[in-house]
């Protein structure tokens, strides 16, 4: 057993983990990290996008030290059928700003920066040391945990859970449940290298620019999901994800899904020469609100994407993982300023300062609409893409056609999809969930 | 668009790094001798394609080409078909990118 005492133990170097144990050492307090990897970062997996608003609370001169990829000045939302996309995009000037509002990373290489910040801030932190399980003392009481080195057994006064989205310690020892295959996500990615010039010419960019794409449609084969193109400096990533519990209901396999939106016409050219050099795969929690757990008790408290913290809707996750991180140990170092000790009833108050957040708040707005999504994914990522690639396609075709029949073919083909019962209760329901 | 070349997941995996700890995989299959629904599931859903389908017809697993990402936890471990674990600190998959 490891006789030092500490203030605070965190689980994990991910985004969350990082945010709070570098909070608690800023503030002066003692603190371990725990990693499993080899390093930080290296069993991290994201898209990725970094929100500079999230970042600069933590590290307000992160622009100038993080690796960073390439500051967003463009949005596209794809709607797919087999051969088309119907697009809205988002480009503007605005976004070449100063202090740019988000940037695309690669975690493996951004985290190892974050955590040399939370070092430098006198946090220790040991890798490769995976945790097998929480200490309790008597009274129940979470006052530790156990660790697969020898000398295992490490005590503090709370240990901040930032484990992840698979975390085992948490479901092992009753805290929250494991979770669920229709309440997340499975998301597979490849990185797709090619030179500099290559990605601005494809993508339209100059400098540092840079552009993502969500996409949706057929590309799910009827599924909940969602695939995405992010330009980096010198590589793409590209994945596409679907909820775990239409994989195991439908039999498709991912790779099968991510080999046939890379040949999907309108991606294919963007990433034709290129070299790929890493596969990796990602669970997503899907399930918003109404999946939290419970956020803290006696002795610990968990945050990030192990607390369900995510923003399916948005594609938001890293941002609420490293406010939480913050907000959990802005609490816990309230409590300790206070001298009294991390039990439930104190430790409340992590929950009460995230519910005035812009994490649950968030999270609440959308909190009907993770379930209209998975009930309905045949409709919203099937049937209406084709429907709407079929009414473009008529639009835009000149054919002789006269207009008001060209009208009159796309209402009809709507209907007759849908039905008009059908078509404005899919519009009811979701307005409902948006509100 | 029917017409689908067949994906190597081999060939994917084979861009990863790894450090394998040979003789503690960190997945275990239940003995059975006929699958349950749940693992035949994971013939399919896992990514790194490390289930697959014996002479006998049982489900086993090779750990090797792990991504680590839980997918099996979360469909086949609530029926006690697997069993999951973390690798051991530093082992498993290190990811350059992530």
């Amino acid at each position: 057993m490891i006789e030092e005492r500490f203030d605070a133990i965190v689980v994990g170097a991910g985004m969350a983990g990082n945010a709070a144990a570098l909070t608690m050492a800023k503030r002066g307090m003692k603190v371990l990290q725990l990693e499993r990897g080899e390093y930080p970062g290296s069993k991290n997996v994201q898209g990725a996008i970094l929100y500079a608003d999230m970042m600069e609370k933590l590290v307000p001169e992160f622009r100038e030290e993080a690796p960073l990829e390439r500051h967003l000045i463009e949005q596209r939302f794809w709607m797919m059928d087999d051969r088309s996309h119907v697009g809205m995009h988002y480009r503007s000037e605005d976004f070449n700003e100063e202090r740019p509002n988000r940037y695309t990373i690669i975690r493996a290489q951004f985290d190892k920066w974050f955590s040399s910040k939370v070092r430098e801030a006198g946090a220790t932190v040991l890798c490769e040391t995976t945790v097998t399980e929480l200490v309790r003392d008597e009274r129940e009481r979470i006052v530790g945990v156990r660790t697969d080195r020898r000398d295992g057994e490490i005590h503090a006064d709370v240990v901040v859970l930032a484990e992840g989205v698979n975390g085992l310690l948490g479901t092992r020892a009753g805290l929250r449940a494991r979770p669920r295959p229709d309440n997340v996500a499975l998301a597979v990615k490849e990185m797709h290298f090619l030179p500099r010039e290559t990605i601005e010419a494809r993508f339209n960019l100059k400098g540092d620019e840079g552009v993502v794409i969500e996409a949706a449609g057929t590309i799910s084969r009827g599924m909940t999901g969602m695939g995405f193109i992010y330009a980096n400096k010198e590589c793409i990533s590209l994945g596409i994800g679907c909820l775990v519990a239409d994989f195991q209901r439908t039999g498709q396999t991912p790779y099968g899904l991510l080999d046939q939106f890379k040949r999907h016409p309108s991606v294919a050219p963007l990433i034709a020469g290129s070299e790929v050099k890493e596969y990796s795969a990602h669970l997503i929690p899907e399930g918003g609100y109404k999946s939290i757990p419970q956020l803290y008790g006696e002795g610990w408290v968990v945050v990030g994407d192990a607390a369900q913290l995510n923003n399916a809707i948005h594609r938001e996750g890293s941002n609420l993982a490293m406010t939480s991180g913050r907000i959990a140990a802005e609490a816990i170092d309230l409590v300790k300023s206070r001298g009294e000790p991390m039990s439930a009833t104190n430790l409340a108050i992590y929950k009460k300062m995230l519910d005035d957040s812009f994490v649950i708040k968030d999270l609440k707005k959308y909190k009907d609409l993770p379930p209209l999504m998975h009930t309905h994914s045949q409709n919203f990522f099937l049937t209406y893409p084709q429907l709407i690639s079929k009414a473009m396609q008529n639009f835009v075709r000149v054919d002789g056609t006269p207009k008001a029949e060209k009208e009159k073919a796309t209402l009809k083909s709507f209907a007759k999809a849908r039905s008009w019962t059908g078509l404005f209760g899919d519009a009811y329901r979701f307005a409902r969930a948006w509100r | 668009m029917n017409v689908e070349p067949p994906v190597r997941v081999e060939d994917k995996l084979y861009y990863n790094r790894y450090l394998v700890d040979i003789g503690h995989p960190h997945v275990k299959v239940r003995a059975h001798t006929t699958p349950s629904p749940q693992l035949l599931a994971l013939l399919k859903a896992c990514p790194a394609r490390c289930y697959e389908l014996n002479d006998d017809g049982q489900v086993e697993i090779t750990v090797d080409g792990c991504i680590e990402c839980g997918t099996c936890r979360v469909i086949a471990e609530p029926t006690g078909d697997i069993e999951w674990s973390h690798p051991r600190g530093g082992y498993g998959v290190l990811f350059k990118f992530g």
